[in-house]
Parts: structure tokens; C-alpha cells; sequence
């Protein structure tokens, strides 16, 4: 079998939205948080937890929306704890980020253990909706347009986040809390609030980008299974400089290259696992190399405000 | 124009004993109180799970320190922790937060027990050793190459750069097990494995490597360079404040590229030191991840190395007296990720607090 | 000619009044019993030095502080004002010397920050009445550039709009022309006097003594946190310059402080000049904002050269080149003869040049570290402070004490944390370091910036030494008036350029006024 038949490339887009969702979201959460000045390392605990959330409440329930509730509100108790103690109290966001991470790690794994680890449950394939006549393109129709609810949902946001950050007062206001916060101030925002909104609102996409990943991308938990998924999103945060769009077209660039070993099998290409795994890193890479210094970031990130200190 | 000498400044630093003494007090207590801390917090999970934390601390402890077979475990299970934690020590006083250690230290450690075998029919076992530990400083220095340049020259995030390469150091490690350096003679995926009599030798009559002192070695030569060396003033200098580094005619460039090679030689170090010393092969998908855990204690230590030994010991105790733990109860030994975390967040607060006092005395 | 007032509202109460308002921070009181009527339709100009409390006034009326003490009364009722947005609402604007605009959104975003999130921002209607409002005043200004694409005085000039678009009746201009062209400041000036013609009340911050007596009304002198002194708007029409000048002085530091006779030392130093040490000729320096071409001058042994000219115009590019911080694209740079163009920082020091920053903890020092460590932080690895790069405590403790006697630096022990010290006492340590060993060029960058009057004639006292000793000095400042104390000749700079240099002579004012501002001498 070639490498570019109709079967391997189908395989490689539909792997591409799979992979890339999870990131899409990651990425658009993170670029909130960031616009706002708020460097988000706990991404991947967010994710995690909406993933292990996102899983169980579906299990348990039956029913995937309440699972990607549960999910996103999981992703958000986790940045609520990044809000209270980076954006409010002003620790450490490198350090507290990792620590996040490493707890939801430790307590997903756990909980896994204790509940699943014998029965090793499995949900059900996700209804698809399929979008009439697009759908029937070859290649991209079924890949893209006859998807789940939750992967249109997830697109739809990349341009509710255009509208949001060009069109309200909502958009400004980020920029401002990122660029120049003192000015925010002045002009009687509480800038506190506005850093709290932008990363709950960040653990909400990262915690549903997880539940992707459970519900819709392996139908089942398993511990640690974001892989890296969450620091992928922040590069792609910190690539895309403020794009929303970008994000999108770095999350199908790199699911592809997370979603080659399954296209490759079916191209009957026999490349180990590994060397697989490797490649969006590699990606990651390269393109940090070639952007060098001007992955741009807005001034006051990563610095908490204290109001009066000039 | 000098001055006589008045009263106004201390001419030497005689600070009565109860002052030095109050400061001892502080620092124990704002460097002990968050493990108390934490440990609290996590027997409170532990109740709420339906476990007891005493008995399950006690348990933890006793296995880990004084059961007949749990004192050597645990220095045996020691040795590997102990190198990386150098990693850290030497890199992030200087400003580098390298989390590139979990990738170096596969990758020095494959290589390591891919060359270990071979050489070993060749020459004695002693060069080997030697040899075995100078290849896993240079493939972890290597590894560091790119991230250090995209940092020193073209001012990149080092988190993200490191934690890319590590996840790439860990599938490469288990490409390279798998398929090159594969032993053909076990149906495990494994290196061949270096024979017993041609590791580092033992201490004494235990099971406990040598690699152990080796480890111990390293982190206190570290600790001394960077506190009491011009070097490691440089280096200081540089992570403190990088424009005063420049004011004052240091080359930032190549002392940041320095740094970056330096922590992740001692990362690939402590991979050799594990193959030679203990493990003796490298198994596929054999990835500890040790270095980002270790990172947290670094920091409790606020960058000191015997705090530093002192708060490995203790987290490798919780590890291995967690695992039997965790097999006698039934329950993975995650719990100890969660008890690092804890750890980190209340080492957070600690430091605002005490900030905050600090100033309300300065009013 | 003092400033003159055509308002025709005198009959109104003042708009604003503090009364005994007072504010403390731990170690000092910043404000003490202050009272102060601002009345519309006039510049009521704060004058006071450095220190003198003028900023936590500003931030008590604009919302930022609150007093501990006393009240604050608009249009006669006492107020609390809570908020920066309540002194907005109150009618209490404030255009502070840093700019307040998010350098990436465009100004009309700017304006329209704080609406309702959900809310599409009105970005016609604010913009046309950003224009209206403009030209109302007499300035132009695009509503949909990006506030970090406009020069500083373009900014202040849309800060002051904004002010008025929001109903400031208060308008307060804290040291609005600290970083403004001669010619800029002039605008400012004449757009202060449009606004009080509108029946605003502005309230002028300054430490300029020139401006004060150009632009105000009113004068209120602040000395130390109290009260020390007012000029009514009659006297202040009626008065000449010079009685003005020196009556308001008077009031600033208590005893006739203008010229303290400190140019007979000048007279004795002059003698011992001759070669040039320190010979730059032709400099050019890359930068992004502001190049560097053309600079020549030469400083002999026992002389100071003063740099006179506005922030901004290469000083600091042209410290940080001559130290070898930055790299000299062509040109030549000669020390006592020894060409240091592609020396490095530590080899060009080791020649006997040196660098006081204006930077003192960001670049000068690091303030985590104690003060013997600061003290030897260009000299990390030499002997005797290190033997083979390890560190020998006892030549690095006795170094400190040493330093710290003969400088006088105020710390309670040479383990302190440089961050801890007073600004002044940290200067100290700079100046310590860089004035020991074998000096022989010295560059002074804004060496008594934000010090007390103490401090000030400390430093100056030490530059003045280090000339006398023999070094050639390099005295780079925006303060003209220091400048001018000290200097044997002064050299003007603008636009990266040398535009002049002049003898430190009677007629030095007004040439260096006229080379600022343009004009050839």
C-alpha cells in the first residue's frame, strides 16, 4: 500500500482533528491566560483532570454532554487553585504550574487505580453529526464534517475568541491586563478579576480539551494520558502571538504528527512507535528554532500586579 | 574625605548568640514547617480514602529506614536521586531552569549500557567505569545543546525547550533499546546487560553501589563551586540579575550555554552512574523521572546541597517505604507525586507569608 | 515675565482643597499637615525638590492612597476618595509622568477601557469625540493609532484629552515635562494656559524652578512634607524673575542655596588640564531607537566635561558604548593613548576606566547580595579576593570595611543585602567601587538622581574630588543645574549627536538653551 492513498490520507486528517482538538483547545486556553499576563505551566493537570472527570461522570452517567461538563468544571477547580494563589496572592506561577501538574498526575493516577484498575471500563464510540453535503467531500468529509458535536463546538470557539478579543470590551481589557496592567488599573478595572477570568476560563478549555481526549479520543482513562499534550498547547500559545487562527492550524499540524503511527499502519508503513512519538516534539522544536526570538509574548507576563508599584 | 570610624557601621560581624540563634530557628522552621505541612495535609487524604495515616506513615518510615532490608534499599534506591538533585543546584542559581534532566538521564544511561558490555572485553573493568561515567556527562551535555543556544542567544523560554527535549530524550532512549542496542539473548526488550563483578563496586558488605558516594560527592563538589568559587559567583551573578551580569563585563552568552551543559552533563552522570552501579542494563520504556521531582526539593533547600541530600534521603524513603506501602494496601505509590505537590504549593505560601512578616516587622 | 492669568470664574470656592492632610510611610512622614486650595481657571504650580511629598499628594487625590490624616474637601464637602475610578468620577483627573496608555491597543481602545465585557466597544462615537475634544484645545490627534507608535509628549497630550472627555474639572500634570524637548515643554505650557481659560483647575508638579515661575498662576512650595511657603497670583504677576527665582528658592531650601561658591574650585582644577586621557573621536553606535554618529570629544586629566542634554537622546547608548556594554561600529575610543574600541568591559576597566550607572539596582548592583560582594562585582576571580577561583572571606571583608569607612556608607553590617540600603547609601557603594583602585577616566551617569539633598552634595563632592585627583570625568546628567556647578566645559547632545560644546562660562545657560532647542551657536 502507498503513502498516498485515499485510506492512509483519511486516516491521517481524521487523526489530525482526534489528536489536534485536545491541543486546539489547550492552545486557546493557554492564549487566554497569557493575553492576560498569566503564564499557565499547570495546563497539563487542567487537562488531565478534565480528562479523568470527563471520563468518569460519562461512565457513570451515560451521557457524554454531562461528561464534558464535568470535564471543563474539573479543568477549572484546578485553575481556580492557580488563581488563588498566582493571580491573588502573587507566588511563584513556574513553580505553583508544576506543582499543579504534578498533583493531578499523582491524584488522577490514583483514583484511576482505586476505581478502575480492575474493570478497566470503556465507553461507547461517540455519536457523529454528520454535516450534509460536506461531509461527502473525500478525504476531508468524513474527517472533519461528520464528527461529534463537541469537535464542531471546539472550532466554533476558535472564532468566538476572535470575535471576544477584537470586538468587546472584554478583549481589551486582556490585552491591557497583559501589556500594561497599571493602565487597566487606572482606567478602574480590577485587574485581579479580569487575570481571575481569563485563567478559570483556561482551565474550563483545557479541562473540556482533556474530556476530548477520554471520551472521544481513546473512549477510556488512563493514567498520565495527556502526555504532553498541555506543554504542546502552551508553545502553540506562545507561537500563535495573540492569533487565535494560528492556534488552530498548529493544533492540526501537530495532531497530525500525533495521529501518524495510526495512518501510517494503515498505509502499511512499519515505522516503531517511537520513533512516531518523537515526531511532534521534533516539531515543536524546529518551529521554536526557526521562530527564534520572535515567539512574542506581552510584556507583563509571568509578573503579578501589585497595584501602586510603579 | 574618610571618615573616622564611629559606631555607624558593624566592623565585624559578631552577631550575639541569640540573634544567630533566632535566625537558625527561622530558617529551620520555614524549611521543615512545609514538609510538616504537606505530610499533614496528605494523611488527611489518606483518611479520606479510608486509610489511617499513622499507621501507614509509621508503616512508610519503618520500611524505609529500619527494617533489616530497608536501611541498604533505600540507600541502594538513594543512589540515583541523589546525582540529579546536582543538576538542579548547579543550574537554577543561575537562572536556568533546566527540566531537561528526565531526558538526559535515559539517554546517558542507554548509551552507557550499550557501550558497557562491549568495552568491557576489551579493556579493565576500571576504565570501563570511568569511561562509562565521562559518556553519560557528554551525551547528556549534548542533549542540552540546542535549548541552551535558543536560550543564550535568542532569548527562548528554557521550560518549554527542555520539556520538549526530555519527552524526545525519553522515546529516543527506547528507540534506541529496541532497535539498536537490543539484547538478542532475552525476550525481555532490554540492553545486554553489564555483568555484576563489572559494575561499581559495592560498599562493604551491603548491596548499597558506590555509585551512592559518587552521587554524594557530586552534589557537595557542586554546592562548594557555586558558593564559595569565583566561578560559581558568575553564575550567581548571571541568574540574579543578567544586566548587572553585563555591567560588570561578565559573558553571559557562553556562561548561560556553560550552565546548561554543566546540569545536564551531571543529569547524563547520574544515568551512567545508575547503569554501572545498580541496574546494570537499560529496560524499554525504563524512564524513573526522577529530575522533575527532585526540582521541588532543590528548591526547599533554597539551593543548598547538604539540604538538598537531607531532602532526597527523606523523599526516597517516602518512595520506597511508599511502595511496600502501596503493596501491602493495595494502592499505587502515586500518592508520593501528590505529596510533592502538596509540598510545592505549601513551600509557596510559606516564602508569602514569611515575606509578608518580614515586612510588617520593617514597618 | 511670570505667568499671567485672564480667567474670568474667580468668584467661585476652590475645587479641590486639602486640609492637614496628612500621610505616612514607615521611617517618614511624606506629607504633614498639608494644605493647599486649588482654585479654578488657574496653574496652581507644587514646587518642591526630590522628597519632598509632591507624588503622594498626586496619589492621594487621584485615588491611589488615602491620607492618614486630615481631609480632602471637593467643592467643600470632605470626600473619601476610594478609588482611582472614584477620583475620576469625583472630577479629579491625573496625567502622570509614565505614560498610562497599553502601548498595543489603539487609542480609542484605550478610551473606551472598563465598559461592560460582553459590550462591542463604540469605537465611532469615542473617536469623534476624541477629535472634537482635540481640537477643542488645539491639538490633533488620530483616535485609531497605536498609543506605543506616539512620541511621549503626544502621549501626555492624549492622556490630558482623555481627562477632559471624562469631565475633569481637576486637572493635575505630575511632572509632566520631565522628559519633554524644551520645545514641547513650551506646548505643554500653552496648553495649560487654554485649559484654565476653560475655567479648569491644573495643578502643575514640577521641580523646575524656570517652568514654575513660566507657566503657574499660583505657587505652593513643599519642603520636606510641610507646607513651606506660597506665591499668590498677584505677586507672582507683579514680581520680576530674578526676585521671584530667588524669594521661591528661599522657600525650597531655606537659605539662599543658588551658587554656592563652588567655582573657585573649578578656577584651580582648570590649571591642571592638558592631554587628553580619555579621546573619543567619531563614534558610531548602532541602536534601535536612537543611533549614535559623529561623536568626538576629548577630557584631560582634572577636567569634567559635562554632557548636557533631554533624556533620551543617546546618553545612555553612548555610556553604555564607551564601557564596551555595546558594541562601537566604527570610530575610535583611546584611553591614555591605548586604543579600547574592541575591549571588553573587564579589560577596558582594568585600563582605568570606569562607570557609575544612573542604574543602580537594575544594572549596578545585584540586590540580592551583600555589600562586599557588590563591591568586588567586577572584579569576581581576582587576587587577592580569590586564590585559583576559590574565595578568600577575610581579603573580601576587610575590602568592605575598608570601603565602607572611607565612603561613609550607612549599613548595618557588609552581609546586608545591597537592596536594603537607602538609595543614597547604595550610590555610595558605586561610587566606592568605581572610584577605587587605579581610576583614571570616570563616567558619571545621573549620579544624584533621586537623592536627597544630602546626598546630592556628597556625590557632587566626590566628583569634584575625583577630578581634582587627576581623573578626567565624564559628567553625563539632565540636570542642568548640576551641570553647571560642576563642569569645566559642557558638550550637548541631541538625537544621538553632539550638537555643541561650550565653556562653562556666564553666557553657558543660554547657549546650551538655544543648542538644545536647535539652534546652531
Amino acid at each position: 500500500m502507498g503513502l498516498f492513498t485515499e485510506a492512509f490520507l483519511t486516516s491521517l486528517v481524521l487523526g489530525a482533528v482526534v489528536a489536534g482538538i485536545p491541543l486546539l483547545l489547550a492552545g486557546l486556553g493557554e492564549q487566554l491566560s497569557e493575553k492576560a499576563g498569566v503564564l499557565n505551566i499547570g495546563l497539563e493537570g487542567m487537562m488531565l483532570i478534565g480528562a479523568y472527570m470527563g471520563f468518569l461522570i460519562a461512565y457513570v452517567s451515560g451521557s457524554t454532554t454531562l461528561g464534558f461538563v464535568f470535564g471543563a468544571l474539573g479543568g477549572m477547580a484546578v485553575a481556580a487553585i492557580m488563581a488563588l494563589l498566582c493571580v491573588r496572592l502573587g507566588l511563584n506561577q513556574i513553580v505553583i504550574g508544576i506543582a499543579l501538574t504534578l498533583g493531578a498526575e499523582g491524584i488522577t493516577a490514583l483514583l484511576h487505580n482505586i476505581q478502575f484498575s480492575r474493570t478497566y471500563p470503556r465507553l461507547d464510540a461517540m455519536d457523529t453529526l454528520p454535516i450534509p453535503f460536506l461531509s461527502g467531500i473525500p478525504v476531508i468529509g468524513p474527517a472533519v464534517f461528520d464528527r461529534p458535536v463537541i469537535v464542531y463546538i471546539a472550532i466554533l470557539l476558535v472564532f468566538v475568541m476572535i470575535y471576544l478579543f477584537r470586538a468587546t470590551h472584554l478583549g481589551s481589557a486582556l490585552q491591557a491586563a497583559g501589556d500594561k496592567p497599571a493602565a487597566l488599573d487606572a482606567a478602574g478595572v480590577d485587574v485581579i478579576r479580569t487575570r481571575t477570568v481569563a485563567v478559570l476560563c483556561t482551565g474550563l478549555f483545557a479541562g473540556l480539551g482533556g474530556a476530548f481526549m477520554s471520551i472521544v479520543g481513546a473512549g477510556v482513562f488512563v493514567p498520565f494520558m495527556t502526555h504532553g499534550n498541555g506543554f504542546i498547547g502552551i508553545v502553540l500559545a506562545m507561537l500563535a502571538r495573540g492569533k487565535p487562527l494560528w492556534v488552530l492550524g498548529g493544533a492540526l499540524l501537530f495532531g497530525a504528527c500525533l495521529s501518524m503511527t495510526t495512518a501510517l499502519q494503515v498505509a502499511g508503513v512499519d515505522i516503531p512507535t517511537d520513533v512516531i512519538q518523537m515526531l511532534p516534539f521534533a516539531m515543536v522544536m524546529l518551529v521554536v528554532i526557526l521562530a527564534g526570538r520572535r515567539a512574542s509574548l506581552p510584556l507583563a507576563l509571568g509578573s503579578s500586579y501589585v497595584r501602586g508599584a510603579r | 574625605m574618610s571618615a573616622a570610624q564611629t559606631t555607624r557601621t558593624a566592623d565585624k560581624p559578631t552577631e550575639a548568640p541569640p540573634e544567630h540563634r533566632r535566625e537558625w530557628a527561622h530558617m529551620a522552621l520555614i524549611t521543615i514547617g512545609p514538609v510538616v505541612v504537606a505530610l499533614v495535609i496528605g494523611g488527611l487524604g489518606l483518611i479520606a480514602m479510608g486509610g489511617n495515616p499513622l499507621t501507614s506513615y509509621s508503616y512508610v518510615a519503618g520500611r524505609g529506614l529500619v527494617s533489616p532490608s530497608g536501611l541498604p534499599a533505600t540507600l541502594t534506591r538513594v543512589g540515583p536521586p541523589v546525582p540529579i538533585a546536582a543538576s538542579p543546584i548547579g543550574a537554577l542559581p543561575a537562572g536556568v531552569s533546566d527540566l531537561g534532566g528526565d531526558g538526559a538521564v535515559p539517554l546517558g544511561a542507554v548509551l552507557v549500557a550499550a557501550a558497557g558490555p562491549a568495552l568491557v572485553e576489551i579493556f579493565p573493568v576500571w576504565i570501563v567505569l570511568i569511561v562509562g561515567l565521562l559518556i553519560g556527562a557528554v551525551v547528556g551535555m549534548l542533549w542540552s545543546v540546542v535549548p541552551a543556544l535558543l536560550r543564550a542567544y535568542q532569548g527562548v523560554n528554557e521550560i518549554i525547550t527542555t520539556l520538549m527535549m526530555t519527552f524526545l530524550g525519553v522515546s529516543l532512549a527506547n528507540v534506541l533499546v529496541k532497535l539498536a542496542f537490543l539484547d538478542p539473548t532475552t525476550t525481555v526488550p532490554q540492553t545486554r546487560t553489564l555483568p555484576v563483578e563489572d559494575r561499581l563496586p559495592r560498599l562493604f558488605d551491603t548491596t548499597v553501589s558506590s555509585g551512592l558516594l559518587i552521587g554524594l560527592a557530586v552534589i557537595i563538589v557542586v554546592h562548594l563551586v557555586m558558593t564559595r568559587t569565583a566561578f560559581g559567583l558568575k553564575l550567581r551573578v548571571v541568574g540574579a540579575n543578567s544586566k548587572a551580569a553585563i555591567h560588570a563585563g561578565l559573558p553571559v552568552p557562553l556562561l548561560t550555554v556553560m550552565v546548561f551543559g554543566i546540569s545536564a552533563a551531571l543529569a547524563g552522570l547520574a544515568g551512567a552512574v545508575d547503569i554501572l552501579g545498580t541496574q546494570g542494563n537499560v529496560r524499554a520504556d525504563w524512564n524513573p523521572a526522577y529530575s522533575l521531582t527532585v526540582v521541588p526539593l532543590v528548591f526547599l533547600a533554597r539551593f543548598n546541597g547538604f539540604g538538598t541530600i537531607a531532602f532526597v534521603f527523606l523523599f526516597s524513603v517516602l518512595l520506597i517505604g511508599g511502595e511496600s506501602a502501596a503493596r501491602k494496601l493495595g494502592v499505587p505509590n502515586y500518592f508520593s507525586l501528590v505529596i510533592v505537590a502538596i509540598l510545592l504549593v505549601v513551600l509557596g505560601l510559606t516564602e508569602y507569608l514569611d515575606q509578608r512578616r518580614q515586612q510588617k516587622v520593617r514597618n | 515675565m511670570v505667568g499671567s492669568s485672564a480667567s474670568p470664574v474667580a468668584a467661585q470656592g476652590p475645587v479641590v482643597s486639602l486640609r492637614q492632610v496628612t500621610k505616612r510611610f514607615p521611617g517618614v512622614v511624606a506629607n504633614d499637615h498639608v494644605t493647599i486650595d486649588l482654585w479654578p481657571g488657574e496653574v496652581h504650580v507644587l514646587l518642591g525638590e526630590n522628597g519632598a511629598g509632591k507624588s503622594t499628594l498626586v496619589g492621594m487625590l487621584s485615588g491611589l492612597q488615602k491620607p492618614d490624616e486630615g481631609e480632602i474637601l471637593i467643592d467643600g464637602s470632605a470626600i473619601d476618595i476610594a478609588s482611582p475610578r472614584q477620583a475620576l468620577d469625583l472630577g479629579i483627573g491625573t496625567v502622570f509622568q509614565h505614560s498610562m496608555l497599553v502601548p498595543s491597543l489603539t487609542l480609542v481602545d484605550n478610551f473606551t477601557l472598563g465598559g461592560p465585557w460582553w459590550r462591542r466597544p463604540d469605537r465611532e462615537g469615542v473617536a469623534a469625540r476624541m477629535r472634537e475634544q482635540a481640537s477643542s484645545i488645539g491639538i490633533r490627534i488620530d483616535p485609531y493609532a497605536l498609543a506605543g507608535s506616539l512620541s511621549l509628549g503626544e502621549q501626555q497630550q492624549v492622556e490630558i484629552v482623555r481627562a477632559l472627555m471624562r469631565g475633569s474639572r481637576c486637572l493635575i500634570l505630575d511632572e509632566a515635562t520631565a522628559m519633554l524637548t524644551p520645545r514641547d515643554a513650551e506646548q505643554l505650557g500653552e496648553l495649560m494656559r487654554r485649559l484654565v481659560a476653560r475655567g479648569l483647575a491644573v495643578v502643575f508638579i514640577t521641580h523646575k524652578l524656570n517652568e514654575a515661575l513660566a507657566y503657574g498662576d499660583r505657587i505652593s512650595v513643599l519642603r520636606l512634607g510641610k507646607n513651606a511657603g506660597a506665591m499668590e497670583p498677584q505677586v507672582l504677576k507683579s514680581a520680576d524673575t530674578s526676585a521671584a527665582m530667588a524669594e521661591v528658592v528661599r522657600m525650597m531650601f531655606g537659605t539662599n542655596a543658588s551658587g554656592e561658591a563652588e567655582a573657585g574650585g573649578r578656577e584651580a582644577r582648570r590649571a591642571a588640564g592638558g592631554k587628553p586621557v580619555l579621546a573619543v573621536d567619531d563614534l558610531t553606535v548602532d541602536d534601535g531607537s536612537v543611533p549614535l554618529s559623529g561623536i568626538s570629544f576629548t577630557v584631560a586629566a582634572g577636567e569634567i566635561l559635562g554632557l548636557a542634554g533631554i533624556d533620551g537622546n543617546g546618553q545612555k547608548q553612548l555610556a553604555e558604548a564607551l564601557a564596551g556594554q555595546r558594541p562601537i561600529r566604527s570610530g575610535s575610543l583611546k584611553l591614555k593613548g591605548v586604543s579600547l574600541e574592541k575591549a571588553g568591559v573587564g579589560e577596558r576597566r582594568n585600563h582605568g576606566l570606569r562607570y557609575v550607572t544612573d542604574d543602580r539596582l537594575g544594572e549596578g548592583t545585584v540586590g540580592t547580595f551583600p555589600v562586599s560582594t557588590n563591591l568586588l562585582l567586577k572584579q569576581i576571580g581576582d587576587r587577592p579576593f580569590w586564590k585559583s577561583g576559590v574565595e578568600q572571606p577575610a581579603a573580601i571583608a576587610d575590602n568592605a570595611r575598608r570601603y565602607i569607612g572611607e565612603f561613609d556608607v550607612r549599613t548595618p553590617s557588609i552581609e546586608t543585602p545591597v537592596a536594603k540600603l537607602s538609595g543614597g547609601n547604595i550610590q555610595k557603594v558605586l561610587l566606592a567601587r568605581e572610584l577605587s583602585g587605579a581610576a583614571e577616566a570616570v563616567i558619571f551617569a545621573k549620579p544624584t538622581y533621586g537623592l536627597d539633598v544630602q546626598n546630592i552634595r556628597s556625590s557632587r563632592r566626590r566628583i569634584r574630588e575625583a577630578a581634582e585627583a587627576g581623573r578626567a570625568v565624564l559628567l553625563i546628567s539632565t540636570d542642568l543645574e548640576e551641570i553647571l556647578e560642576l563642569a569645566d566645559r559642557i558638550a550637548v547632545m541631541s538625537q544621538g549627536r553632539i550638537v555643541g560644546t561650550v565653556d562653562n562660562d556666564a553666557d553657558a545657560r543660554r547657549k546650551i538653551g538655544e543648542l538644545m532647542s536647535g539652534m546652531t551657536v
